[in-house]
């Protein structure tokens, strides 16, 4: 389908930007057929936890008369774009998907949100996940499960599911998650939309709610791997109110697409294609391989030996700091407080009880374990010598290739209620944690659908602060496929 | 599958968080199920590696200490479960 011919709701960000700097269509436009977009499809999809048309009405307006003034911000400007419900907007409620914060409304914008309102984009909606989230299918959420466009009864992925779920319906042109073990690019992979985990760093955390804050990174989802850019290069940069954000200058993202695309060398880990890989999805990763192949990449196979170790790695590290991190919930100084306690430690065991779900105590309990003592170096300790192993694996692979490609997710997109065992559920993030343990930046793209029509993608994991060579990577190949533009009949 | 180190009392009162006898039993059941796989780590030959608590080496983060301005009292109680005079209400603490 051309620009010209389709919905307003369906243009990629770069399109829609051109469209309005053009003066063809107006952000009022634009935003509204988003809002009655959602309007159509929120009844069956539920991407949304909340949304304020208002303040995006008003906020379209605002940008229309800054360009009407001839003072347009840029690419951004009039841009609907939605958010996970962990990151902050000033007086909008931020829920985190728990009844622990059912009635939150935050006080502040996190740096991410301050900095597309400062871009002119118009932020429209706080999507589902996954209990703080934790998970990989939204099923978590206290609130309700999002179904997938592509097939309602089957799961977004997760965490960041919602946000996956309504740029994929149309229900904004770009959104913004968070990625902890792979909860911006498994569901990028299950709903057919393009999911940028960036550098651990590159984006201010201040204003995401904390779930492990070693690994939690904030990225933009788009259809296009060039939407992924101009997003990344709105949010992306230092921020001295958060002290893990890394001081490197950002780059011109987008630029870097332009450059002209030059052999590269990419790696195909062994261990990331081996049991439990589902074959439809095999045979997607393969002919985008054989792409990169025909555009003269030299394409080899890797090693990265501690593979098998990533997933016990991540539980141990992820969950002991969440367990920390969770402490913070405690009835006191705002979130869900218990019924007339009797005392003190009542208050803080009931309404922790009453506020959390299941996998948030079941990951508290596994992280009070291993950090508890005498259990502290044989499963904490251990897990963060291991995770030196891990990263030195990828920067040894990186000095034979500049980027290694696998699948995203081992399996499409599953039913909802499939994995109600917790390993089996975990299991479904095996390609992507490694590149949180290593703080490597790391793109899903589409790459095709199985013959039940959902979607498949592929990872690309790039150097350490390698963004600008992983889009233009990405941007090699989804330039052509653009499979990210297709719309599911929902 | 149970483990015998596994006391689910102990780590509900760690974590400061209320179980329910359900709770506890499939709780017990589903961790040493993940401990088992977890266990697996210990095979890892880690001698001589450093752990690390950040993928990318971190140094202490120094900030110029400016004064500036922060959230106001109305801001900053407005997600309080109880208040009373600008100030969060809590049970009594002490006898």
């Amino acid at each position: 389908m051309t620009a010209a011919t389709t919905p307003l709701h369906y243009l990629s960000l770069a399109d829609a930007a051109a469209a309005l700097a053009a003066r063809r269509i107006s952000s009022a436009e634009l935003t509204e057929a988003v809002i009655a977009r959602a309007e159509a499809v929120e009844p069956r999809l539920r991407a949304f936890l909340s949304a304020d048309p208002a303040s995006a009405r008003a906020q379209a307006q605002a940008s229309d008369a800054r360009r009407a003034a001839g003072g347009g911000l840029g690419p951004l400007d009039g841009i609907p774009i939605g958010l996970k419900d962990v990151i902050a907007v000033r007086d909008q409620p931020l829920t985190a998907g728990s009844r622990m914060l059912e009635k939150f409304v935050s006080p502040y914008d996190a740096t991410v949100t301050g900095r597309l309102r400062d871009a002119g984009a118009v932020l429209y909606g706080r999507h589902n996940c996954d209990e703080f989230a934790m998970g990989s299918s939204t099923e978590n959420s206290a609130f309700h499960p999002t179904g997938n466009p592509w097939a309602l009864d089957r799961v977004p992925g997760g965490s960041s599911g919602g946000s996956a779920a309504a740029l994929a319906a149309g229900e904004a042109l770009a959104t913004l998650g968070s990625d902890t073990g792979g909860s911006i690019r498994q569901p990028a992979a299950l709903c057919g939309v393009v999911g940028l985990k960036p550098t651990y760093g590159r984006v201010s955390r201040y204003g995401l709610v904390a779930y492990a804050s070693s690994l939690d990174q904030i990225g933009p989802f788009g259809r296009t791997v060039e939407d992924v850019a101009l997003v990344l290069q709105a949010i992306a940069g230092h921020d001295e109110r958060d002290s893990t954000s890394v001081g490197a200058p950002a780059e011109e993202f987008a630029a870097a697409l332009a450059a002209p695309s030059v052999p590269r060398r990419l790696g195909l880990p062994r261990e990331y294609f081996g049991e439990g890989l589902d074959p439809e999805v095999a045979a997607a990763v393969e002919q985008a391989v054989s792409h990169y192949r025909e555009l003269g990449c030299e394409v080899r196979e890797v090693s990265l030996p501690h593979t098998a170790y990533c997933l016990d790695t991540y539980y141990v590290l992820a969950t002991a700091e969440a367990s920390s991190n969770l402490a913070r919930y405690d009835g006191i100084r705002y979130g869900h407080r218990c019924a007339e306690p009797r005392d003190l430690h009542d208050l803080y065991f009931r309404s922790r009880a009453e506020g959390f779900g299941a996998e948030v105590k079941r990951r508290i309990i596994l992280g009070t374990y291993v950090l508890s003592s005498g259990y502290y170096d044989a499963y904490y300790l251990k897990a963060q010598k291991v995770r030196t192993l891990v990263r030195r694996d990828f920067l040894r692979a990186f000095a034979q290739v500049d980027a290694l490609l696998t699948p995203t997710s081992p399996i499409p997109a599953f039913q909802r209620g499939e994995k109600a065992d917790p390993l089996a559920m975990y299991l479904c993030d095996i390609y992507t944690i490694g590149a949180n343990l290593a703080g490597l930046p790391a793109m899903s793209v589409p790459c095709g659908f199985t013959r039940a029509g959902l979607p498949v993608g592929f990872q690309l994991i790039g150097k350490p602060l390698g963004e600008s060579e992983l889009l233009a990577i990405g941007h090699a190949y989804d330039r052509v496929h653009q499979w990210g533009r297709r719309h599911p009949n929902l | 599958m149970n483990r015998a180190d596994l006391d689910l009392d102990a780590l509900a009162r760690l974590a400061r968080l209320a179980l329910s006898p359900e709770e506890k039993a499939t709780f017990a059941r589903q961790l040493a199920e993940l401990l088992g796989h977890i266990e697996r780590l210990s095979s890892v030959d880690v001698s001589g590696v450093e752990p690390s608590a950040h993928a990318h080496p971190q140094h202490n983060v120094w900030q110029e200490d400016t004064p500036r301005p922060g959230l106001p009292p109305v801001a900053a109680l407005r997600n309080a479960p109880a208040q009373r005079d600008q100030m969060i209400a809590v049970p009594k603490v002490v006898e």
